[in-house]
Order: structure tokens, then C-alpha cells, then sequence
């Protein structure tokens, strides 16, 4: 009896091929842009993380605040020490009183007994847009940075071709640089860069190093930048001021928190801040940004399975629909059966079956079109697919024929026979 | 003799209030097994109402009915689903097959849902149609078949789950001579073979065919006339011929 409801229900299907195509391809179209679409909104927010990783997830980035700092007195000293100007610039700013971040502070935060989750420092200076020739060939480069040695593996950042520049060619303010692999194609081409000279705001560097590939990462290409020792950028592009940046790099992922307090601690003290004071820098946790960027790309991929679940909703509808009118089509031939003995779950079966299948039909095969389109890159982002979406998407799609379609089943099931056969 | 049918002061009422029709005014009958009967009466006097509700398609408004001494009323759904497949074959006047569905799979639906097997089921649905003759056209829908042909295709599918009691509502209305003829002629070996009969007709000639025949006016029955004993043969077409003269 059971094969026979199933056996009437694929038939009243197969009847009517055109129309059951069609719902089940609301439904392929609703169950394939669930699993697409969240499949892309994972493989972005993946893509996020690994942008985030390969700027490298144990360090910590400090830069001087853009709002606060009281300190006052002893900022003079280590310029002075440092023999550099950049002092003018703190009295004429806004905050007289906030002291810089200088060499001194990342030497200090250098120190392996006050920071002991202190694996490397690197000071850094950084010149946007300094010019570059080559031959003839020129190009400006995004960010010229002025560092350490440590600098390269804190920021995550190998060369692929030639090497780094050494502690011995900062010491003695070589005039080196490793340059990104866009700055090398814009001025080299072909060539091999390793070993040539560059010239840059009329300074003659030796790129002994090309970067790999880093990838754009949002708006800003990370390969277009340059990195040499730190006084030879402060000589030739910079100036002896202030550093942009000190990038600490903790010993593990995990002691990055105690860094960050260890380096809060020993700058707090360097320039004076206390209690009410507020610093004058600010770090930048990797792990904290990471965290916070997640959550943004979590909020798009819901947004993302929220518009193809209405989509899904839409193919539900088209379901309904279509179990609808065909439930009223056949009230005679639901008559018919009914007068000649069908029991009223054979009736309620066969439409239950005919919207099952129809769903599970549309369901596996908005899976196979979901997963397979999942295997192309959508906007340069490669979807990875979340296999509940799966499991949801199909579940939804059976619920949504069980559901709607029950009610009309339900609803002929019931009738006298003789309503049913009189029904026009 | 055993008595099939046992029809007590059954009424139907359709509407309510003003617009109410009463269609049957208390009907009594009783119809004992092998016999044959034809209705008659003018349209609207209650025929099609009462084998409705003969047919378990429709629910009185009052009085019982028994068939083979069950009440019918005091059933459930599903046993009055297992009365109309067991015990109950029905002809409609518009033939009512299953469009898209050969000529063989409309016979052996009461099968099905009477949960016979396959093989079994097969067997007894060319019977069936050999039976009325269409054994050639098994696999043939209903849109390939002639008016005559469906109608016997439907009497086929009313006599396979061998039921007690064979009703049919106008079973010749939409047929022409030739095609009636046929559908008799199987009714008249039915008969013959003892089934109980009961059919709605306005045709004399057809009437005449019956050993029975019931006149209803207004939902009462005015006249009930019998032509020809129970346990007897139909009267059949010569005998119909020469009566009608
Ligand atoms: N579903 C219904 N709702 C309301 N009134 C109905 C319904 N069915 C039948 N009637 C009324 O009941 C009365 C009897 O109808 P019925 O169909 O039994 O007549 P009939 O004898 O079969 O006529 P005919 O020979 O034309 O088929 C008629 O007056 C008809 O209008
Ligand atoms: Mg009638």
C-alpha cells in the first residue's frame, strides 16, 4: 500500500512535468543560494583571517596617541641623546606635553628582564609615496620603511629572492633596501633586481632582497613597499624624529597579552604617565583587531544566509503554490478515489509525497549546484562551505513541502467523497 | 434469502432554513441479494441523492441504512473506506475514470487500495476486463477510448474487488444505442451470475431490462413493481423487446 502512494505520487508528478519542474527549480534556486551564499560569506571572512595572520598574530603594534598625554620634562633628554630635531614639532602640537616614541623606548622595551614575553623589537619609520628611479624608470613607492632585521619576521614578511639586510648594515647605516615584489615589476620588469641600484629622493640604495607575494589586503597593495635599514631612511627620507611605530613581536600567539602589559608598563613609566594621565600611544593588538574583524565578517555572512534564506523562503512558497492549485485540480479525481475505497492516508499520503519529493528533488539538487559553484572563485573570494548550511538548507526545504503541503493534502483528505466529486 | 440493502425513513435535507430541499421525504426499501432494481423518476425527484447515500458517498439527514446488516452510520472514516472498496461498486453517469491512467491501472485501483498484491491485482483487473470485453485495450487511457468503452472500463473497475452491491447512476445517460447496449448486456451477465444491481435510469427500455423497478416522486416512493423473480434470470433484451410493445 505504501509502495502504491509512492508509486501514484511520482505518477502525478510525471504528469505534470513541466510544473514540477519548475517548483523544484524554486526550490534548487533557494537551497543553492543558501549554501552558495554562505559558503562566500565563510570564505571571505577565512580570507580576512589569513590577511590578518600574515601580518603576523604574535606582535603587537605601538604608536604615539593621537589623543591624550600629559607626561611633561624628560622627552628632551633622549632627543637630545638622539642629536635629532622633531622637537619643534611637539611644542607647536597640540599636546606640548606628550612625548614621542624614540629608539630608546624600543630598546628598552628590548629589555629581556622587565619584558621577558618580548621576543624582538623594531623601531620603525615609515615615508609614504618616496620616489624611486631605476634607469629612467621611476615609481613611487607607497611605503618606504626605515627598521630592524626583526622587523621582517614580526611583520610576517620573507623575501623570495635574495636576503634580508643584516643588524651589522643598520649599525652601520648601509644603504640597502628589500624591496616589495610591485615595487620591483614597476621599476625592474624582468630584470633581476637583487644586486641594482635604485635611486630614491636622490639616495642610492642596493636592493639586496625582493619580498613575496603579500596580496592586496583591502584597499592598500602590501606590496608596494620598501624596507631598509632604519638610519639610512632616517639620513636620506625621514629625518632623526620621532618613530612611527615600535613593532614588538611576543614570544608565542599566547603571550601577547602579557606583552602588551609588560610594553604598557615600561612606556608608561618612560614617559610619565600615571593614573589620571592619559598615554601617549596607543598598541595595537593583532589579536584584538582579529577578533573585531571576525565578528564584522560573522554580521556579513549572516546577512548574506539571510537574504538567500528568503530566497529559499520564496521557492517554499512556489510549493505551496503549486500543491495548491494542484490539490484543487484533482479534488474530482480525489472524489473518485475516495468512492472507490481509498482510505483517507492514502489521499493525504500521496499529496504529502508529491511535496516531499518535489522539495527533496529541488533540495539535493540546489546542494549539487551549491557545491559545485562553490568550487569557482565569486568576486575574489574563494566560498568555503559550512556543511550545516547544507544540513539546514535541506532540512528547511523538506519542512517547507511538509509543512505546505500537508495543509492542502489535509485539507482534500477530509472531504466527503461526494464533495469532492462534485467539485468543479 | 439474505437482504442487502435495508433503507429506514431515510431523509435528506440540503441547506438550511428557508432554502432548504428536501430531497428524500423518508425513504423504505429493502433489496434482497441477486435482485436487480431500476429507479426512475422525474430529475430532481431524489434519485442521484439516494444512491449517494447507498453508496456511502453521502450521509442521510435521518433514518438508517444498513447494507448487509451494518449500520452504516455508526462507522468511522476508515471503515467506511473499507465498505466502499469491499462491498460497494459504483458507476458514474460521467464514467469518472482517472485521466492519464491506462484502462488497466484505473481497474486495479480498488485493488491497490485494498492492498491485494501485484501479481494478484493484475490478474483480477484483465479479468475484470475481459469480462466487459476491453481485454484489447488494457493499456489504453481513457482519452483513447470511446464514451461506451469508458463506461464499461468503469464497470469493470466497480465489479473487481467483487463487491456485494453494483450501483450505477445513469449508467447509459451519456451513451448512444449501440454503447448502451453494451454496458447492458455486461449488467444482464452480472445479473445472471447473481450480483445485486441497483441503477438510476430514465429510459424505459433500460428499466425494462431490470427484474425491479422503483418510482420515486418528490423524495417518496410512489410505486414499486416487480417484473421478474429474484432468483430468477434477467428479463434480458428479447424479453425487454416484446414487453415494451
Ligand atoms: N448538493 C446539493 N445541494 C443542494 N441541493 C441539492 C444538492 N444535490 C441535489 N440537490 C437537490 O435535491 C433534489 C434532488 O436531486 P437529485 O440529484 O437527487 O435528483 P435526481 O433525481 O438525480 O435528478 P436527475 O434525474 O436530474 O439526475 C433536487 O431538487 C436538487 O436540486
Ligand atoms: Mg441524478
Amino acid at each position: 500500500m505504501t509502495l502504491e502512494v509512492l508509486r501514484f505520487a511520482l505518477h502525478g508528478l510525471a504528469a505534470n512535468k513541466l510544473r514540477s519542474g519548475l517548483t523544484t527549480l524554486g526550490i534548487l534556486i533557494g537551497v543553492g543560494a543558501v549554501i552558495m551564499l554562505v559558503a562566500v560569506g565563510n570564505g571571505s571572512s577565512q580570507q580576512v583571517q589569513k590577511n590578518i595572520e600574515r601580518l603576523g598574530t604574535n606582535t603587537l603594534t605601538v604608536m604615539p596617541s593621537t589623543s591624550g598625554g600629559r607626561g611633561g620634562g624628560g622627552g628632551g633628554l633622549a632627543r637630545l641623546l638622539r642629536g635629532g630635531s622633531g622637537g619643534a614639532a611637539q611644542q607647536t602640537g597640540p599636546r606640548a606635553q606628550a612625548k614621542n616614541l624614540t629608539v630608546d623606548d624600543a630598546r628598552a622595551l628590548a629589555d629581556a628582564k622587565s619584558a621577558p614575553s618580548v621576543k624582538s623589537v623594531s623601531p620603525v619609520v615609515t615615508a609614504s609615496s618616496a620616489n624611486a628611479t631605476y634607469e629612467g624608470t621611476a615609481h613611487a613607492i607607497q611605503q618606504f620603511v626605515g627598521t630592524y632585521p626583526a622587523y621582517f619576521e614580526a611583520s610576517n614578511a620573507p623575501v623570495a629572492r635574495g636576503t634580508y639586510f643584516t643588524a651589522d648594515d643598520v649599525l652601520n647605516g648601509r644603504k640597502v633596501v628589500v624591496i616589495g615584489n610591485t615595487v620591483a615589476e614597476d621599476l625592474f620588469g624582468t630584470v633581476d633586481p637583487v644586486g641594482r641600484q635604485i635611486t630614491v629622493s636622490g639616495v642610492n640604495f642596493t636592493v639586496v632582497g625582493v619580498l613575496k607575494t603579500k596580496g592586496s589586503s583591502g584597499f592598500q597593495d602590501a606590496d608596494d613597499v620598501a624596507i631598509a635599514p632604519l638610519p639610512a631612511v632616517q639620513q636620506s627620507l625621514t629625518g632623526y624624529g620621532a618613530l612611527n611605530q615600535i613593532v614588538v613581536q611576543a614570544t608565542s600567539p599566547k603571550a601577547v597579552d602579557t606583552a602588551q602589559s609588560e610594553v604598557t608598563g615600561i612606556l608608561n613609566q618612560r614617559h610619565g604617565i600615571s593614573g589620571s594621565n592619559a598615554a601617549d600611544f596607543q598598541i595595537l593588538n593583532q589579536a584584538t583587531l582579529q577578533s573585531a574583524i571576525s565578528s564584522s565578517s560573522r554580521t556579513f555572512t549572516v546577512l548574506l544566509g539571510a537574504v538567500a534564506a528568503i530566497s529559499l523562503l520564496v521557492g517554499g512558497i512556489g510549493i505551496t503554490n503549486i500543491m495548491l492549485v494542484t490539490v484543487t485540480e484533482r479534488t474530482r479525481e480525489i472524489g473518485i478515489r475516495k468512492a472507490i475505497g481509498a482510505p483517507k492516508g492514502a489521499i493525504l499520503g500521496q499529496f504529502l509525497v508529491e511535496a516531499t519529493v518535489l522539495s527533496l528533488l529541488g533540495g539535493l539538487l540546489g546542494v549539487a549546484a551549491g557545491v559545485i559553484g562553490s568550487r569557482f572563485t565569486v568576486v575574489g573570494v574563494q566560498p568555503v562551505i559550512v556543511p550545516s548550511s547544507i544540513a539546514l538548507a535541506l532540512g528547511v526545504s523538506v519542512a517547507i513541502g511538509l509543512f505546505f503541503g500537508g495543509y492542502p493534502a489535509n485539507r482534500a483528505a477530509k472531504l466527503r467523497p461526494i464533495e469532492a466529486l462534485r467539485h468543479e | 434469502m439474505t437482504t442487502v440493502l435495508d433503507v429506514q425513513d431515510v431523509t435528506k435535507v440540503y441547506g438550511a432554513g428557508d432554502t432548504a430541499v428536501h430531497a428524500l421525504r423518508g425513504i423504505r426499501l429493502t433489496v434482497d441479494e441477486g435482485d436487480y432494481v431500476a429507479i426512475m423518476g422525474a430529475s430532481g425527484s431524489g434519485k442521484s441523492t439516494l444512491m449517494n447515500i447507498l453508496g456511502c458517498l453521502d450521509v442521510p439527514t435521518g433514518g438508517r441504512y444498513l447494507l448487509d446488516g451494518l449500520d452504516v452510520g455508526a462507522l468511522d472514516d476508515r471503515r467506511l473506506a473499507v465498505l466502499r472498496n469491499r462491498r460497494i461498486g459504483f458507476v458514474f453517469q460521467s464514467f469518472n475514470l482517472i485521466p492519464r491512467m491506462s484502462a488497466l491501472a484505473n481497474v486495479e485501483l480498488p485493488l491497490a487500495y485494498g492492498g491485494v498484491k501485484a501479481p494478484e491485482r493484475r490478474r483480477r483487473a484483465l479479468a475484470a476486463l475481459a469480462q466487459v470485453g476491453l481485454a484489447d485495450r488494457v493499456g489504453h487511457e481513457p482519452n483513447e477510448l470511446s464514451g461506451g468503452q469508458q463506461q464499461r472500463i468503469a464497470v469493470a473497475r466497480a465489479l473487481v474487488t467483487s463487491p456485494a452491491l453494483l450501483l450505477a447512476d445513469e449508467p447509459t445517460g451519456n451513451l448512444d444505442t449501440r454503447s448502451t447496449e453494451d454496458v447492458l448486456g455486461v449488467l444482464d451477465r452480472l445479473s445472471a451470475d447473481g450480483r445485486t444491481i441497483v441503477l438510476i435510469t430514465h429510459e424505459d427500455d433500460v428499466a425494462a431490462r431490470a427484474k425491479r423497478v422503483i418510482r420515486l416522486v418528490d423524495g417518496r416512493v410512489v410505486e414499486d413493481r416487480r417484473a421478474a423473480p429474484v432468483a430468477g434470470p434477467p428479463p434480458g433484451p428479447a424479453e425487454a423487446e416484446v414487453r415494451n410493445r
